[in-house]
């Protein structure tokens, strides 16, 4: 009798040993899929096809009410969304899982600062979305179409929305500086060249309501000039000529000059304090792709509602956008092509920008009622698409590189935010890029 | 754990009443039945002990010293996070740039300051605290839970927490601060305020575990002598520093020693604590530990062979402070 307890014993034992050594294999076998799980596998019993995309931050599609809308027309389709809050956080995961080619969703977004460096070091792992049936080319703009693909030709991801950029600006406080308030004469202060911005500025801070700054941050400023230029980081040969290019340096001196004769808060953007400054309307302007608006109106307080204004810029330029690429490991290879086909096409990317503000990289939709029509509480009556679109039109064909994102942090966060704290803009020129040029080396 | 006492019957006593039993004797298939089971017996008392063991080995192989070596590896190759498999060999390229590699040496002179300004009073204050819990308190229990609560916490709800205190334009500090005069001072972007900062958020997280450990240490020593040391004629302060501290000696030589490791491993604090510029520890790197400078240059820049290299210096490093450590603490002994 004792005996036999004592095997029993044994056995449950063991049984507990081998359950927790299974446990620790099964944990290293699923390594890197954990993420998956909320929809990865196949069907959800009725036999429906779940396609699962990964995305980072607010991409609206659901809030857009358009997965629902798709599920209704293949009713043998479900669609789950796993939604990463930041790109910081979501693109080295997203690295990660092509390089070992797993736990990847069958689709994947990519946003346009990593695009680049995505089309040049992993275009095997993505399936071409150019030779899909019911892609067409010529939909979408030029500029966002190359940047998707590699020059081979593959085009490893399409073109959801884009930022084509503008400046917000306050119309009370323009009027209390003495500034004009009407979005064409605002427009035609600053038009073609920034330095007239700068001076406009200046201006600004003569007759100025005490403690508002004529712009919200350095990094706002900069980021703003150099998405208009044509080449600022990498020439066209993919070579990197951030130091010597003349338009990055120029950027980098008038943003300096600016912040030196406090034209510019000292605020990093997207940081909590940044946004009270919103909310506390310390600002008159700010540059303003579409979907700032809807950061604008999620910080401000309501009873600002009206006070803003969109204006064309010095000079047009881009800030932000993504793309949709099918993983080729993906368990729904022809599905998932299918249905980012649908999701990109212009009627779909017109009922994203009522909604959520994203603006669409197809110019057929800049003509449909949901663009040209478009309002927004901050910005009272005016028409918002109508100003975007003529920014997207004239937007340059920029020169994107792989690691753009790395210069445009350094020369932001480790270069003119310094000329805030009371260095000289040869300073914090010298410690961007030696910040930079320590990052960039291998 | 294998061991039977059932198997045989206890001898019959000599000259007991009953006649002497004679021995039963087991039949060949009892025989070889018992063997078998015997040799099982010898078996699982020479292996289980290893197989009980070794999850803890196993774990340890995969996740220890697997990732230790292989970054080894890594370390003396040019290799890129985009194509980890894609290795060139570089010998130790990696290791003798680090020499004249500005930002590894600001970020260790940054772990340095940072962990003595964050250990020494940590360390100070919690002696202090447990002081005080050591006399009777009323409700001293709930006073020990919520010493505790920091350390419960976790450290990104903290770090958000002191984000918002230390803000330049709407913290609480600041406003504090302007009542007694003082300008706003800019946390985040000023060399000293923003190590202070980062500091404080470790000190307040660790305070309160050391200062359980010393109360722990305390309540061990025997109360007679304090009582000797008070029949002497000694004051509270001259018992402390008389009676507690030499007692204590070993204690805070282990809490010297875990909170040096931990202030040589400071990440999340400073990580978190400038969100936006997330790695590289502020406009200046001035609040860049080492941990973070490792961090930027393997998972943001994605150059796995030089984070490697970095990981592996931090490594010897701390083999170092481990041995000093070691030497100090044997002197130590040996002179009391």
């Amino acid at each position: 009798m004792r005996a036999r307890t004592r095997t029993t014993r044994r056995v449950v034992v063991l049984a507990a040993v081998a359950s927790l050594g299974a446990g620790l294999l099964a944990g290293c076998a699923d390594d890197g899929n954990d993420d998956a799980s909320d929809g990865s596998s196949s069907g959800s019993g009725k036999g429906k096809t779940t396609i699962t995309l990964g995305l980072f931050g607010t991409m609206g599609f659901k809030e857009a009410g358009l997965y629902a809308e798709y599920e209704k027309l293949h009713p043998d389709i479900k669609i789950a969304e796993n939604v990463t809050e930041r790109n910081e956080n979501y693109y080295p995961a997203l690295v990660n899982h092509l390089t070992t080619n797993s736990g990847l969703m069958d689709i994947q977004a990519i946003e346009v600062g990593n695009i680049a460096e995505v089309v040049a070091t992993q275009a095997a792992k993505f399936e071409d979305m150019s030779k899909v049936s019911g892609v067409d080319k010529s939909k979408w703009l030029d500029w966002k179409w190359s940047q998707g693909t590699t020059k081979d030709g593959q085009t490893i991801a399409l073109g959801t929305d884009i930022g084509p950029m503008a400046l917000c600006y306050r119309k009370d406080l323009f009027e209390a500086a003495g500034l004009p308030t009407d979005r064409t004469e605002v427009g035609k202060l600053w038009a073609g060249d920034w330095n007239k911005f700068v001076a406009t500025g200046e201006q600004y801070k003569e007759k100025a309501k005490a403690g508002t700054f004529f712009m919200d941050s350095p990094g706002g400023l900069i980021n703003a000039i150099l998405s208009s230029e044509k080449e600022k980081f990498y020439d066209s040969s993919g070579e990197i000529i951030y130091k010597t290019n003349p338009a990055v340096k120029a950027a980098f001196d008038l943003t300096a000059k600016a912040a030196e004769e406090g034209l510019v808060q000292a605020q990093t953007q997207f940081q909590q304090s940044w946004d009270t400054t919103i909310a506390n309307s310390k600002f008159a302007t700010i540059a303003c792709p579409p979907w700032m608006l809807g950061t604008i109106k999620g910080k401000a307080k309501a009873e600002d509602a009206g006070k803003w204004d969109v204006a064309v810029a010095p000079k047009s330029g881009n800030w932000g956008g993504s793309f949709l690429g099918v993983p080729k490991s993906g368990k729904h290879v022809k599905e998932a092509e299918a249905f980012i086909t649908w999701l990109t096409a212009p009627e779909q990317q017109a009922k994203l920008f009522k909604v959520q503000g994203s603006f669409p990289s197809a110019p057929s939709a800049y003509t449909m009622p949901e663009v040209t029509g478009a309002k927004n509480d901050m910005t009272g009556d005016s028409p918002i698409g109508t100003v975007f679109s003529e920014a997207a039109k004239t937007a340059p064909v920029q020169v994107i590189g792989p690691k753009d994102q790395i210069i445009q942090q350094g020369l932001t966060d480790n270069g003119v935010i310094l000329v805030t704290k009371g260095k000289s803009a040869a300073e914090a020129w010298k410690t961007a890029t030696k910040t930079i040029d320590n990052n960039l080396d291998k | 754990m294998a061991t039977r006492h059932d198997t045989a019957a206890p001898p019959a006593k000599e000259g007991g009443a009953a006649p002497g039993r004679p021995a039963p004797v087991p039949t060949e298939a009892e025989q070889r039945h018992r063997a078998r089971l015997s040799r099982r017996w010898q078996r699982d008392k020479r292996w289980s002990p290893y197989a009980f063991v070794s999850p803890f080995f196993l774990l340890f192989l995969a996740f220890g010293l697997f990732p230790l070596v292989y970054t080894g590896w890594a370390s003396l190759h040019q290799v890129e996070l985009t194509a980890p498999t894609d290795m060139e060999w570089v010998g130790m390229r990696n290791y003798t740039r680090i020499f004249d590699d500005d930002f590894f040496w600001n970020a260790a002179k940054n772990t340095l300051t940072i962990g003595i300004i964050s250990t020494v009073p940590q360390l100070l204050m919690a002696m202090g605290l447990a002081h005080i819990l050591n006399y009777k308190l009323r409700a001293s229990t709930f006073y020990r839970v919520a010493m505790l609560a920091p350390y419960a916490t976790s450290i990104a709800a903290a770090s958000l927490v002191f984000v918002l205190l230390f803000g330049r334009d709407y913290g609480m500090i600041n406003w504090a601060l302007h009542f007694v005069g003082i300008d706003a001072i800019d946390w985040q972007n000023d060399k000293w305020p923003s190590q202070f900062a980062v500091s404080s958020i470790v000190i307040w997280r660790w305070t309160g575990y050391n200062a359980l450990i010393y109360l722990a240490a305390m309540q061990a020593i025997p109360q007679d002598l304090y009582e000797s040391a008070a029949l002497d004629g000694a004051s509270r302060w001259k018992q402390f520093l008389h009676v507690t501290l030499p007692s204590l000696r070993p204690t805070i030589l282990f809490t010297v020693v875990v909170s040096t490791i931990g202030a040589s491993q400071v990440f999340g604090e400073p990580l978190l604590f400038d969100a936006n510029k997330g790695a590289s520890g502020g406009a200046e790197h001035q609040f860049q530990t080492l941990g973070l400078y490792l961090y930027e240059q393997g998972w943001v820049n994605q150059h796995l062979g030089r984070a490697s290299a970095i990981a592996w210096t931090m490594f010897l490093i701390l083999i170092v402070i481990g041995i000093v450590n070691y030497v100090i603490s044997r002197r130590l002994r040996a002179s009391s």
